[in-house]
């Protein structure tokens, strides 16, 4: 049972508001971004309850939703909301907040690629292929699951054995320090 | 109001009720009947000096219980005319024959306890009637609390508690314990689109004046939470749709989808069950107020004035007009118009619309010289016409009369008040009775004529 506390409702509200600069409140609940979204037809959640989730203040809610860490960032939904609200962008702040709160993103395996991937980026510059199928199948303790596709991909040319690094490294890793202000931890 | 009672031209029949109706258009014969105020108009200045002095309390009406009224009183402040009246079935006078202190008090001698009722018959060309609405009893809902928790009000009530002239002159204070009040819940369709305890139909205003109260609210308490639990907003008139964003944008208003099941008393305080459909799930919460948007309905006394006038009315009470959408304030009977909230829910843009169709429709009527009626009207052969009067029963709009022809008894058809139905013209035994166009052997002539059509195609086919 969800419990509405006249006095807090506004508060998650107003801090996403302060942190994306969009306003919640003008969600009319219509169900737009949802029908189009092509990730929630495998969700148990839809990107509208996470907008209402925010209007009532259901900061929990919001926050454990594997929806915010599924959302693939096309913007389909803020391009199509008739009200003019950045979901999108709200799911950016979402995500944000879940690290910064200590939220656990609502699958492990999300989490796990999310940080392997931004390693590699660190490191690289770009994704490092095999290294990343590698430790991402170790983590999740399923270390052959992708074998039989890799005799076929090095015959055809389409992974590389060894790792790439880009020419401007130094910029690259500029970036990452720049983001660590707004990213904390 | 006031103007209306300054007006040359119009004349304010306060207290008095339509007690009969005759005649037809242009000429309705309307029996007044004036109750007795107690009070001399012509004397009274409107100082209100007895009304401070009379000892006598009742429950104001006006105030929907919330306050007080005195035996002798005004219905409210700007009441016209500006002279008071006297309540005779709560004034300690009239109950046991003495006090009279109000005449004691009165510095123009106008109280006078001997006035009667007065029943007087005037001519009228047209009639319009606006006899408005009435609200749905909230206490049939009692899984609402409604009629047990006294924080449980109507919209009309919280209305009355914003009016400075109110019963707690414009504070927002609880009707328990007068205490200060931070939370307000607002349910909407009470009484309305509910067809088990209440009535089928929408009742139009509340979704925006919910939404107004809510706003009101923000703006005089500012430190106030107004939740709205609905099932839709039906927000259909210019810069109505505009207005409940503003409320939801502007004024923080939380609006949850769903209707409320239960209202149960916690401490001080009321818990609200309702759900959220939008996420469903349901939500539970704390409010210091709970408003309910009980249901407009038809005024209850209105069909004893229907019948008077002849006026149909539908299942509700409300009153039926000749066409819902090219006749909208015209009753089936001529001169006899409708406008208001006596034909259905309506809020005050669509009612003054209503009332100006009425007057314009009046006006049109009466700018000319002659009237010109349908030409389908029921026409009496004096010459068959043997006088039984069958007709006169069966006309749904009095519109036959019994005449006197060359010494015989006959009947005589109002062309202004027939409508042209048909029914005296079946009844009438002697035959003498037809509708202009549709004689009986007009009638005949054109069903046997489509049979001859039907037979010559039949034959042609065979043929």
């Amino acid at each position: 049972m969800l419990q509405v506390d006249s006095e807090q409702v506004h508060n998650f509200k107003n801090r996403i508001l302060q942190l994306s600069d969009v306003d919640v409140t003008r969600c009319i609940q219509c169900g737009k971004c949802s029908a189009g979204c092509p990730v929630a037809p495998d969700m148990e959640e839809m990107p509208n309850q996470i907008m209402r989730y925010i209007q009532l203040n259901l900061k929990e809610k919001a926050l454990t939703s594997p929806m915010v860490w599924v959302c693939a960032s096309c913007v389909t939904c803020s391009a199509r909301c008739p009200e003019g609200v950045n979901i999108a962008r709200v799911m950016n702040v979402l995500r944000r907040l879940c690290i910064e709160e200590g939220y656990q993103p609502g699958q492990e395996q999300v989490n796990a690629f999310n940080s392997l991937f931004f390693d590699n980026i660190k490191k690289y510059g770009r994704i490092y292929e095999l290294g990343l199928i590698v430790q991402y199948n170790m983590k999740m303790m399923t270390p052959f699951k992708d074998i039989g596709l890799f005799p076929d991909m090095v015959r055809k040319g389409k992974i590389s054995l060894l790792p790439h690094r880009i020419k401007d490294i130094g910029s690259i890793r500029e970036l990452f320090q720049k983001s660590k202000r707004f990213i904390k931890g | 109001m006031t103007e209306s009672s300054h007006h040359e031209k119009i004349e304010l029949l306060t207290l008095s009720e339509v007690a009969d109706v005759k005649g037809f258009v242009g000429n309705f014969d309307i029996t007044i009947k004036t109750n007795p105020r107690y009070v001399n108009m012509s004397k009274c200045t409107g100082c209100g000096e007895c009304i401070t002095k009379c000892p006598s309390k009742v429950l104001s009406e006006t105030d929907m219980g919330l306050g007080m009224r005195k035996a002798i009183f005004k219905p409210f402040s700007q009441a016209v005319p500006n002279v008071p009246v006297i309540d005779a079935e709560h004034c300690i006078f009239f109950i046991k024959g003495k006090c009279k202190t109000c005449e004691k008090f009165c510095p123009a001698g106008a109280i006078d306890y001997e006035q009667k009722e007065t029943i007087r018959t005037e001519k009228f060309g047209a009639i319009i009637v606006t006899t408005g609405y009435s609200m749905f009893d909230i206490s049939k809902y009692g899984e609402y609390g409604a009629g047990k928790y006294k924080d449980v009000i109507t919209g009309l009530q919280l209305e009355r508690m914003l009016d400075p002239n109110g019963p707690t002159g414009g504070h927002l204070v609880r009707p328990s314990d007068g205490k200060e009040i931070k939370n307000i819940v607002f349910v909407q369709c009470v009484g309305s689109r509910d067809e088990e305890k209440g009535m089928p139909y929408c009742s139009k205003i509340c979704c925006m004046y919910t939404a107004k109260q809510a706003i009101l609210l923000k703006d005089h308490f500012p430190e106030t939470q107004s939740v709205i639990f609905y099932i839709d907003i039906r927000a259909t008139g210019k810069n109505y749709e505009e207005f409940i964003l503003r409320a939801q944008r502007n004024y923080g208003v939380i609006y949850i989808r769903g209707r409320v099941s239960k209202i149960d008393n916690l401490g001080d305080k009321l818990l609200v069950y309702g759900a959220d459909t939008l996420l469903g799930e349901v939500v539970k919460m704390e409010a210091d107020l709970v408003v309910l948007a009980s249901a407009m309905i038809a005024n209850p006394d209105a069909q004893n004035l229907a019948r008077k006038l002849n006026i149909p009315y539908d299942t509700y009470g409300f009153y039926t007009e000749v066409h819902p959408k090219l006749q909208p304030v015209e009753s089936i009977t001529r001169g006899i118009f409708i406008a208001g909230a006596c034909t259905f829910p309506k809020d005050i843009p669509d009612s003054v619309m209503m009332g100006s169709a009425a007057a314009a429709k009046t006006c049109a009527l009466f700018a000319a010289d002659e009237l010109t009626v349908e030409p389908k009207l029921a026409d009496v052969n004096i010459q068959k016409c043997v006088g039984c009067f069958n007709c006169i029963g069966v006309c749904p709009f009095e519109a036959i009369q019994k005449d006197v022809v060359g010494g015989r008894s006959v009947a005589k058809v109002i062309k202004t008040l027939c409508q042209g139905c048909g029914n005296c013209a079946s009844t009438c035994r002697a035959g003498a009775i037809d509708v202009k166009g549709f004689t009986d052997d007009a009638v005949y002539a054109q069903i046997s004529a489509s049979f001859d059509e039907i037979e010559e195609r039949e034959e042609h086919v065979a043929g």
